[in-house]
């Protein structure tokens, strides 16, 4: 008998907890060393969140209000992929970002910019057999966020996925090429430097919308599996 | 074909409000067999201050100790309606609440049964990546013999032990850092 497990993340792909650059990260990073678990029913399971039904136009963040938001209009498309390069099938991905000004739909955010009534930054959709999701959205904008003298976060979109278990589930960030506001992020910075590319999405010119839009692909990338004997 | 995988990044402070489509505070409707609990999770930073701005997600068996997912094969009831999955912000005073039912034992890869417990992902500004424990329920007389508390040095196994108060409502405070701070596990 075999129970499948996911491989543990090589060393150099996740940030540590503590990257004191972040300066919300020395309160609140455990300093203990997390305590190993085998993987068990409770990790190899996860929720799948297949009841969830998506309305057809939740991928497309330009078309959820009264009229169409400010700002450049992107296509963001890629495949959600494990380590082996097999897609992850009817992944749920769930993106939120500020506006093209720079500010969030968010209570919390006062960043001196202007909202946009007809962007509220959140969307999902639901991959395909592939792996295949695509989204709709605008470019987000740069915004100050007082880490440190004058810190400007990179504009990047949050990604929220699960994948097919506990132990799949990832939050990231996907930002732009090219961006010179990258050098100067602790976020994007704390990833080890080999894997911070992962996070750049790359311009696709080849998916890009004559006279309507610009594209960028990113793949996402969750554990891949392993076939363990069980003892 | 290998793919080298996608690196953790904070969830911000910001992701409330975009994000709540997907929140579920009551993971049991009328129907579903099993203990209805009521469940509160509280976020504690390293000073021992209230994080406002934390997500919590549960996952968990149902009262058979069945798991609503392809991987789990044994031959146990699924509840219509009960997907075993919660998700919720922490309020101005650092809690979430959720109404669930008491899980049921799920086994060890080694033979024998895991004691009751649900899993627990929480993410926040600050955290780069997500954090993983679990919440047994004190007095269970399964804990004894649970092979992950088991692992844990004693003083700090009651860091996963939720206690119940006298509403009878079930309380886990969890603290990212500090004297306190919970046995988080590599997953």
């Amino acid at each position: 008998m075999t129970q499948e497990t996911y491989r543990r993340p090589s060393a150099g792909t996740h940030p540590p907890n503590l990257s004191p650059e972040y300066k919300s990260t020395p309160l609140r990073a455990p300093r203990q060393t997390p305590v190993a678990l085998p993987h068990t029913l409770s990790e190899v399971t996860g929720p799948l969140l297949v009841s969830e039904r998506l309305d057809s136009l939740e991928n497309d963040l330009t078309r959820q209000r009264m009229g169409e938001p400010l700002g450049e209009r992107i296509v963001v498309h890629g495949r959600v992929l494990d380590e082996d390069g097999k897609p992850v099938p009817q992944a749920l991905v769930e993106i939120w970002q500020c506006n093209a000004a720079g500010r969030y739909h968010h209570p919390g955010d006062q960043h001196d910019a202007p909202l946009d009534p007809n962007f509220y930054g959140g969307g999902r959709a639901r991959a395909d057999a592939e792996g295949r999701y695509q989204f709709i959205t605008i470019k987000p904008g740069a915004y100050p966020w007082k880490n440190h003298h004058n810190a400007w976060r990179p504009a990047h979109i949050h990604f929220s996925l699960f994948g097919p278990a506990f132990a799949t589930r990832l939050i990231t960030q996907m930002y732009f090429p090219n961006d010179p506001l990258l050098a100067f992020d602790p976020i994007y910075n704390s990833v080890p430097e080999v894997a911070r590319p992962r996070l750049q999405a790359a311009f696709d010119m080849g998916s890009t919308r004559p006279e309507w839009a610009l594209a960028y692909h990113f793949d996402i990338v969750l554990r891949g599996r392993n076939a363990t004997p069980m003892e | 074909m290998s793919n080298e995988a996608t690196p953790s990044q904070t969830i911000g402070p910001f992701y409330f409000g975009t994000l709540i489509k997907a929140y579920r505070h009551d993971l049991a409707p009328a129907n579903v067999t099993g203990e209805r609990i009521d469940l509160v999770l509280s976020l504690y930073d390293a000073d021992g201050a209230i994080v406002p701005d934390g997500l919590f997600e549960i996952w968990q068996a149902n009262s058979h100790g069945r798991y609503n997912h392809p991987e789990d094969r044994r031959n146990l009831p699924l509840d219509p309606g009960f997907d075993g999955f919660g998700r919720a912000s922490t309020d101005g005073d650092g809690c979430s609440h959720f109404s669930t039912i008491k899980p049921g034992r799920v086994p060890w890869p080694e033979g024998g049964l895991q004691a009751p417990h649900i899993n627990i992902s929480i993410f926040a500004r600050g955290l780069l990546n997500r954090l993983a424990t679990r919440l047994y329920f004190d007095g269970n007389p399964a804990n004894a013999d649970d092979p992950v508390l088991k692992k844990i040095e004693p003083k700090r196994r009651a860091t996963l032990l939720a206690k119940r108060d006298d509403k009878g409502t079930w309380r886990l405070p969890i603290h990212l850092g500090g004297p306190d701070e919970t046995v988080f596990f590599d997953v």
